[in-house]
């Protein structure tokens, strides 16, 4: 089943590879052909997931390299399962919105696209660290082409940011992971939660992994990568890079560092809560001051991960769960809002915000979407936002007050440069003529935002059916997170 | 479907349906089906009160659905309509529906009414949402509504640049308030494991809960008082008190109805119903209470005095709400909850009334809102005219009127209480109670006496239509009779088991025993302010104009309000926006992408260097082999 919803879209790039000749259209309806069966094959993963057992299920092995202990090795959890749903929910979307804007190339675009959809499931499956980290790099290959030859002017620049970026932390992070492997005598993600690392051991360790996952979420002052790459990737490629490349990073603190290396991350505490805080303060006042669309909503992605860091690693149910759910609201939201600025772009073909407002005259249907996906952003009660924010605030408090109330002031921020935004791009008169000859959006369009916008407000008003499935991961993971492994008995460096 | 959640949910059903098929239906129709929905509402609100609060029913407990659930933390949607519910009930639904109908006529030539009347009716299911709520969560949830839905009509006009910029400084102020707020909420889960209010107001009363908790660098400090205090934030931002006020005055950039509804009757008290809704908490801390008053009070004066030289009719009004509101605040906190409510309860009348006729005196005008252009109105638009003075008369304390009942058993109850907050609040009440009657008159002079001052638009006034006279008209009958009848609230256990008094807080019991003069007392502040406003307004009208030219930095710092804005603008506004540019161009750009950029060119440097040493030439090589082999012989020997 999991190898199914893995490579299920990699078969359709290559089929699309291979048989689809010139045909633009083929190569569309194929690749969304595929995506939606892969969102079909992921529901029946829910839908035969025991919400109530905290194992690993849909478990499949297969020897692949014995010799070095290297297995093939799939299975989902709690904490994994809503990465799966997110990413073959948001492919589907993002390969319709890309429908008419993308036009040259749609093959090989399509081709990165479900390649890309293809290593990012099976990141989020893998229980094997050699698996997992050649699926985590090589997903990097469709992304940088995604930007590099689907992007905006300054993409090559962005490209190889990125790429340079999270390849840097990556090689710490293999070195981690083959100590960890060769000490521990298993490359086995499961097994490596039970087997003790003595504290000096951990620290390396924990280091070596979070030089590649801080990347990634991107944490505070590694995270510029990131408005480069948004500004210069194409709409869908902004959506799945917010949507679910960043979830990758914080993804790997909770299966990694939490509980294999339980000591060192309970170390490290202090330090992360410091860097998020940074990045909620700090990219938040950045983004009051931006000028391009895209630059603000990914720098308000950096101060929203913050919020998630620190709910990972407040170290309570309330914390990790809210951590979680944000992880997927931002995916849903900030997903959205990127989707949002791609459907003014392909009007105008620009982002400055200076160049809009009064939008809302002319695009009433378009006003009203994003009013919805600006208050969840700001986490308005009975959005999504808010159940995060709430959660990981109350945990944070709970765990340490002081980290809550600065935390908090990301809440005030937040409102004011979104409203900000809102109110120049969408409010006043109508200014130039360009926004006076818009259209309001396509059927096509609206489609596009109606599931997003159902798990705004499903997720806002009934966020049960969500935090239920991860509650027994999450508890075994604090069970895990709270033992001291570095005992007499643990293995040390040398 | 229960009765009483139909009560919240038929608003919504009205909004969304006038919100989703609004094209659809035209104008008309949408409006009527906001309005059947309030409609409903409100004849079930009423029969709500009669259950509850006239007849002697139990409250009622609900729970509709499970919301969040993790780990030890769980929280419903629910209901909870005790007596204090019902009155906010009535108070929510009764008003809302007539503002409903009166912007019928008020908004008729608005191209936008389904987007309004939704707007409309969805602020109303929030309120609803915090009146009825069971929960500290589910109050946040109503609470933040409403301030979506303020900043929603605030700047439902959204052509004009100065309405969005009031529409966001609402959000923003309220949302440092809900800052607090949300800290509040979140130590008393930390106190009490749950959020649901009769748990923790029965733990809070046999006393289950650690007496001190740490808070930041201050140690161990009163749980209480530190929970109390934290909640007054929000509701100093919610209730536009002394240094949270800012936002309500700009906030009248909005229609004139949303300053009735929302910005008078109802959300702007939502503070004062959350601090009588968790007297259990408030009245375990002294200093909280002190707090509380102290802050009241100086609102109370402080708002009374800048009220005194504005010339916008909508402004005039607008700072009067703030000073009443530091009334009912300054009342809670001698423990006067009772009075407190009952006052929220007239002041919706006459101050919907007042807004509503002010916006009808707009309407005729044209939209003109200054008052240095009307006069002699009353003979133009007599019905107007006349439940307006209706209004300024129940404002102002003249016997036997609303606010003469709801002011005066504040004032009585703030002399009662014998400490040196309350005797600050009553002294600083007194005041206040002249500036009102001042204010209140000075713009009843200026509108609707003297001469005209622009013939134009004086011979252009005209009266508004029914639909908007109809409610003016309920609404006055309510400003005229709301004391009478309301007054029992103020009677010790009206409230049964909604509001908690500690043992000792009887100041409302000792107001009833007060001597004479105490309770006629604001009848006399009613007198003078009267006759100086006769005196400046009608008999020398030349007076204020000379007045205002001798103590000019006096008249300037009033007219500005007291410089809040300039100095917000200075300490947070200016260097906010200084900070992120520097952050981003400095921060970003130098120092952490030159350092990236820096080790792109340090690899790049090494490499040209490294390429170097591959010269091409034997000799090259041959010389650095040879140096190897020496060197590697030399460690291994």
């Amino acid at each position: 089943m999991l190898s199914l919803v893995t490579f299920l879209p990699l078969v359709g790039a290559l089929v699309i590879f291979f048989a689809v000749k010139e045909s633009a259209k083929l190569a569309r309806y194929l690749a969304l052909g595929t995506s939606l069966l892969t969102f079909l094959v992921s529901l029946q993963i829910l839908n035969g997931f025991d919400s109530a057992s905290a194992a690993f299920q849909f478990m499949e092995e297969a020897a692949w390299l014995p010799a070095y202990g290297i297995t093939y090795r799939m299975g989902v959890d709690g904490i994994s399962l809503p990465f799966v749903l997110l990413t073959a929910l948001l492919t589907p979307i993002c390969i319709l919105a890309s429908w008419e804007s993308i036009q040259t190339q749609v093959k090989g675009y399509m081709v990165a696209f479900l390649a890309l959809e293809s290593f990012v499931i099976g990141v989020f499956c893998a229980l094997d660290f050699i698996l997992f980290y050649i699926l985590w790099e090589a997903m990097l290959i469709p992304m940088f082409l995604l930007i590099g030859i689907w992007g905006g002017k300054n993409r090559v620049y962005a490209a190889y940011k990125f790429f340079l970026y999270t390849l840097g932390g990556s090689v710490l992070m293999l070195i981690a992971i083959l100590v960890m492997g060769f000490k521990g005598g298993t490359f086995s993600i499961p097994a490596l939660m039970g087997i003790p690392f003595s504290f000096g051991l951990q620290v390396w360790l924990f280091i070596g992994l979070f030089s590649s996952f801080a990347v990634k979420v991107p944490m505070w002052p590694v995270h510029t990568w990131l408005p480069d790459a948004h500004v210069e990737a194409p709409t869908a490629g902004s959506v799945i890079l917010a949507g679910i490349l960043l979830k990758m990073g914080a993804y790997g603190f909770l299966r990694f560092s939490l509980p294999i290396l339980p000591d060192a991350s309970r170390f490290f505490i202090p330090f992360i809560f410091g860097l998020s805080l940074v990045a909620i303060v700090y990219t938040a006042l950045v983004a009051l001051m931006q000028k391009d669309l895209k630059k603000l909503i990914a720098y308000s992605s950096v101060s929203h991960m913050g919020f998630v860091t620190i709910g990972l690693f407040a170290f309570n149910q309330q914390g990790i769960e809210g951590g979680i759910l944000q992880m997927v609201n931002h995916g849903v939201v900030s997903g959205g809002l990127f989707l949002l600025v791609g459907v003014i772009y392909d009007r105008m073909h620009t982002r400055e915000i200076a160049r809009f407002g009064g939008v809302a005259h002319r695009m009433p249907v378009y006003a009203v979407i994003f009013m919805v996906f600006t208050m969840a952003s700001v986490g308005l009660p009975g959005t999504n936002g808010f159940i995060g924010e709430f959660l990981i605030l109350l945990g944070a408090y709970l765990a340490n007050k002081g980290v809550a109330v600065v935390a908090a002031t990301g809440l005030v921020l937040g409102a004011a440069y979104m409203l900000w935004m809102f109110k120049k791009v969408l409010f006043g008169v109508v200014r130039s003529d360009e926004v006076a000859a818009l259209q309001d959006m396509s059927m096509r369009e609206i489609v596009l935002f109606i599931p997003l916008l159902v798990l705004v407000l499903w997720i806002g008003f009934y966020p049960a059916p969500f935090l239920k499935m991860m509650h027994a991961s999450v508890e075994q993971l604090l069970i895990q997170a709270n033992t001291i492994k570095a005992g007499s008995a643990a293995i040390a460096m040398f | 479907m229960s009765k009483y959640l139909l009560i919240v949910l038929a608003p919504l059903f009205g909004s969304m349906i006038a919100g989703f098929f609004g094209r659809l239906l035209g104008n008309r129709l949408a409006s009527l089906v906001t309005i059947a929905g309030m409609s409903v509402s409100a004849l079930l609100a009423i029969i709500t009160f009669f259950e509850i609060a006239v007849g002697n029913g139990d409250p009622v407990r609900q729970e509709v659905w499970s919301w969040i659930v993790s780990g030890e933390f769980r929280v419903s949607f629910g209901l909870l309509i005790d007596r204090l519910t019902a009155v906010m009930l009535i108070v929510v639904s009764g008003i809302s529906t007539l503002i409903h109908i009166y912007s019928m006529g008020y908004m008729a030539e608005d191209p936008d009414q389904p987007r309004f009347f939704s707007y409309l009716s969805l602020f109303t299911f929030a309120m609803l949402m915090l009146v009825t709520g069971d929960s500290f969560l589910q109050l946040f949830f109503g609470w933040e509504g409403v301030g979506l839905a303020s900043y929603l009509l605030i700047g439902f006009w959204f052509k004009k640049e100065s309405a969005c910029n009031a529409a966001i400084k609402a959000f923003l102020v309220n949302r440092v308030g809900d800052f607090g707020f949300a800290l509040g909420i979140f130590t008393i889960y930390q106190v009490f494991h749950t959020l649901d209010y009769a748990t923790v107001f029965r733990m809070a009363g046999t006393g289950q809960y650690p007496q001190t908790v740490d808070f930041l660098f201050w140690g161990p400090v009163h749980t209480m008082t530190l929970i109390c205090l934290l909640l007054f934030i929000g509701a100093m931002g919610k209730s536009a008190q002394f240094i949270l006020h800012t936002w309500l005055p700009d906030a009248m950039e909005g229609p004139t109805p949303v300053s009735a509804l929302i910005h008078a009757a109802t959300m702007v008290t939502a503070g004062v119903f959350m601090v009588c809704r968790a007297s259990p908490l408030f009245e375990l801390s002294e200093t909280a209470l002190t707090v509380v008053t102290v802050i009241g009070a100086i609102t109370a004066f402080f708002a009374a005095t800048v009220g005194l030289v504005q010339n916008d009719i909508k402004r005039v009004i607008a700072y009067s709400t703030c000073s009443q509101l530091g009334y009912m605040f300054f009342a809670a906190g001698v423990s006067a909850y009772s009075a407190a409510i009952f006052h929220l309860m007239t002041h919706a009348f006459f101050k919907a009334l007042l807004f509503l006729s002010a916006g009808a005196v707009i309407h005729s005008m044209h939209h003109e809102q200054d008052m240095r252009k009307m006069g002699g109105l009353r003979k133009k638009i007599p019905i107007t005219y006349t439940v307006m003075m209706i209004g300024t008369l129940a404002l102002t304390g003249f016997p036997f009127l609303a606010g003469f009942y709801s002011k005066d058993a504040i004032l009585e109850a703030a002399y009662a209480a014998h400490s040196t907050a309350g005797t600050f609040a009553w002294t600083l009440g007194m005041i206040g109670a002249v500036l009102t009657t001042f204010y209140s008159f000075r713009l009843i002079f200026m509108t609707f006496h003297g001469r005209p001052a622009d013939h134009h638009s004086y011979d252009h006034a005209h009266e508004s239509p029914w639909v908007m006279l109809g409610p003016l008209m309920v609404l006055a009958v309510g400003a005229l009779f709301a004391g009478m009848l309301g007054e029992s609230m103020t009677h010790l256990g009206w409230f049964k088991s909604a509001i908690f008094l500690a043992p000792g807080h009887d100041a409302m019991e000792h107001a009833h025993h007060v001597s004479a003069w105490v309770k006629w007392s604001p009848f006399l502040m009613f007198l003078i302010g009267l006759g100086m406003a006769w005196l400046l307004y009608v008999r020398m009208p030349e007076l204020p104009g000379i007045i205002a030219g001798h103590y000019r930095a006096t008249h300037r710092f009033l007219l500005n309000a007291w410089y809040f804005d300039r100095l917000y603008d200075r300490l947070f506004v200016q260097p906010a926006k200084l900070i992120g540019e520097g952050l981003w161009l400095t921060g970003d750009a130098k120092i952490v992408d030159g350092c990236v950029n820096g080790v792109a060119n340090l690899c790049q440097r090494w490499a040209e260097q490294l390429r170097s040493l591959q010269t091409g030439y034997v000799y090259h090589y041959a010389f650095a082999m040879l140096i190897g082999v020496l060197v590697l012989m030399s460690l291994y020997t």
